[in-house]
């Protein structure tokens, strides 16, 4: 494998790690990136699309600007520039992320502050979906042995057989600042990281699982309809 | 009227279009607006049944013919709701005006209800002609997509101030229902456009008003699903969720509706085909032959014949006071359609 290979490989890779905000999936994974070549002087260039032309701009500029982030901070990768394809503001943000001009200085008059707040509302869902897919098979054991699902409530993360949708999880309350350690609960208030009353379980597990079923939605109209938007490419 | 088995379902279309999408249409310096529209809307299409897909030149501009066999010769609707959306920035003539609906409804009588539109960005000369459209097309109902783009503006909320002017002119014109269509622009652009939180407020301040939310808040399904527990008038309009989910993906739709039923209840869900994105035949059809695929859902709320009935024409007739023939009446048993007090209030103790 040749040294431009290697950081090409090493880029996608980084790619990898950028997630689409809504629907917490990876954007490699979600088939939007189209292209991720390294030139031999070590010029990335990146092109996204996205599955409709008027996908909502704040998540398409976070994923475009998280690209540039992972893929400039690849070893080997001089320049990087990310090209946002087919859609309404691509101008706007193409040209915002390549003058690191943040959401507000590509957005002129648009926008009042930069997405962390978004970012943090969406990760916030995302903990409270991992919730329902960590606590599903749990509920279903607690229901065959005639256990009240409040039971859920005394077990930490550490109680909890090892899964990716665990680990995941974890990874996204950490993401947020929330206790994510062995010893920290399982059922915490996404906002707060306080522990969930008794009470207040059974709305929690259906919040959770509501909120799943939505991102699952959304996903599986999203996936749809980029694959009517591109049939020809390979998938 | 479709019957099945025996049973006789009077059909409500409470979401449709009578669009002009082709390039005819498309105002100049826009077109690629114009044309992303249509191409995005075309593509929510490919969602359904493949026999059901139209090339893109029928798509950009149906015929009446083609509106009037598809919906109510092949489509078993009694009733067809017009739901207009101007685009007029993009659309020379707008997209699906209350004009255009209203002149193929005058040709039908009792086939249509004319609903019209208002944006509260519009000032004193939207409210002369939200006024003119009321008076002139009976107009019980309002279509608001409140990302539409307006002279330089990306969009607003129903908590605006210039919103609530406009909804109690609506109210006092006498205006039931406001159907409300989030996109993905809005002002500020930092914030989530298709949060449903202005709706909460409006739901709240304005009780005589219906507020139905189309496509049930999609893609913010569990934000709508909670604010519905909280607002006896705010209904689950299921445009798109049986278009697209239903036939596409067959497991999530059903956890979808597992979720509606739980959280908004068979009383506040109404059928939309979303026409001309998908034709009502096999919606309609799908619908009445389906239930849950297994016993994986079996937490969710059972769905019946009345559950049925209620969802694809019952609730809205109610909303619209649409006269259903006796035979396909429920049995009193069976609730009261449109019911504001039978939503399912789930609070946090």
């Amino acid at each position: 494998m040749t040294i431009t290979a290697d950081v090409a490989s090493a880029a996608w890779a980084a790619l990898a790690g950028v997630r689409d905000p809504e629907l917490d999936e990876p954007i490699t994974a979600l088939k939007f990136v189209a292209s991720c070549t390294v030139s031999p002087g070590g010029e990335a260039q990146v092109r996204l699309r996205l599955p409709t032309y008027f996908c909502a701009p704040n998540f398409a500029y976070l994923m475009v600007a998280d690209a540039y982030d992972a893929v400039a901070a690849v070893p080997g990768v001089g320049r990087a520039e990310v090209i946002l394809e087919d859609h309404f503001a691509a101008d706007a943000i193409n040209d915002g992320v390549a003058a690191q001009a943040g959401f507000v200085g590509s957005f002129t008059g648009e926008a009042i502050a930069e997405l962390d707040e978004l970012r943090a509302a969406f990760l916030r869902k995302a903990v409270m979906a991992g919730t329902d897919q960590v606590c599903r098979p749990l509920l279903a054991e607690l229901q065959a042995a005639g256990t009240d699902p409040a039971a859920l409530r005394s077990l930490s993360l550490g109680d909890v057989p090892p899964s990716p949708q665990l680990d995941r999880l974890r990874r996204r309350r950490a993401d947020l600042g929330l206790p994510a350690g062995d010893e920290s609960p399982l059922l915490i208030d996404p906002e707060s990281g306080a522990v969930v009353s008794a009470e207040a379980v059974p709305l929690h597990l259906r919040r959770a699982r509501v909120t799943r079923a939505g991102i699952e939605a959304n996903t599986s109209i999203c996936s749809g309809m980029l694959r009517q938007r591109y049939p020809s490419d390979p998938q | 009227m479709y019957t099945k088995d025996g049973e006789k379902y009077f059909i409500v279309d409470s979401h449709m279009h009578f669009w002009n999408a082709a390039p005819d249409n498309w105002v100049p310096g826009a077109e690629q607006y114009a044309k992303g529209w249509i191409e995005c809307f075309h593509a929510y299409q490919s969602l359904g049944p493949k026999e059901t897909h139209w090339p893109i030149e029928k798509f950009q501009k149906y015929s009446e013919d083609d509106l009037m066999k598809d919906v109510f010769g092949d489509g078993h609707v009694d009733v067809a709701v017009f739901q207009p959306t101007y685009l007029k920035e993009w659309y020379a003539e707008g997209f699906n005006t209350t004009e255009r609906n209203a002149a193929l409804g005058e040709k039908h009588p009792g086939m249509f209800v004319a609903n019209t539109r208002f944006d509260p960005r519009d000032g004193d000369a939207g409210l002369d002609e939200l006024r003119r459209n009321v008076e002139r097309y009976g107009s019980r109902g309002v279509k608001l997509y409140t990302a539409e783009w307006n002279n330089g503006s990306r969009g607003y909320k129903l908590s605006d101030p210039a919103a609530y002017r406009y909804l109690e002119a609506a109210q006092q014109l006498g205006i039931k229902n406001i159907h409300v269509h989030k996109g993905p622009t809005i002002w500020p652009l930092d914030k989530d456009a298709f949060d449903v939180s202005d709706v909460d407020h409006a739901a709240t301040d304005f009780p005589g008003l219906n507020f139905i939310v189309e496509h049930v808040g999609l893609p913010r399904i569990e934000d709508f699903c909670f604010m519905a527990t909280q607002e006896p008038n705010v209904y689950a309009g299921l445009s798109v969720v049986i278009g697209g989910l239903m036939h596409a993906r067959p497991k999530f739709f059903a956890k979808v509706m597992g979720e509606l039923l739980f959280w908004v209840g068979e009383d506040k869900m109404t059928f939309g085909s979303d026409y001309g994105i998908w034709e009502p035949k096999w919606q309609v059809e799908g619908f009445i032959d389906w239930d849950y695929p297994s016993d994986e859902f079996s937490d969710y709320p059972r769905v019946t014949t009345a559950t049925k009935k209620k969802i694809l024409g019952l609730n809205a007739a109610r909303l619209y006071d649409i006269k259903v023939p006796d035979e396909c009446q429920l049995p009193a048993s069976s609730g009261t359609p449109a019911a504001k007090d039978d939503a399912q209030l789930v609070s946090d103790s």
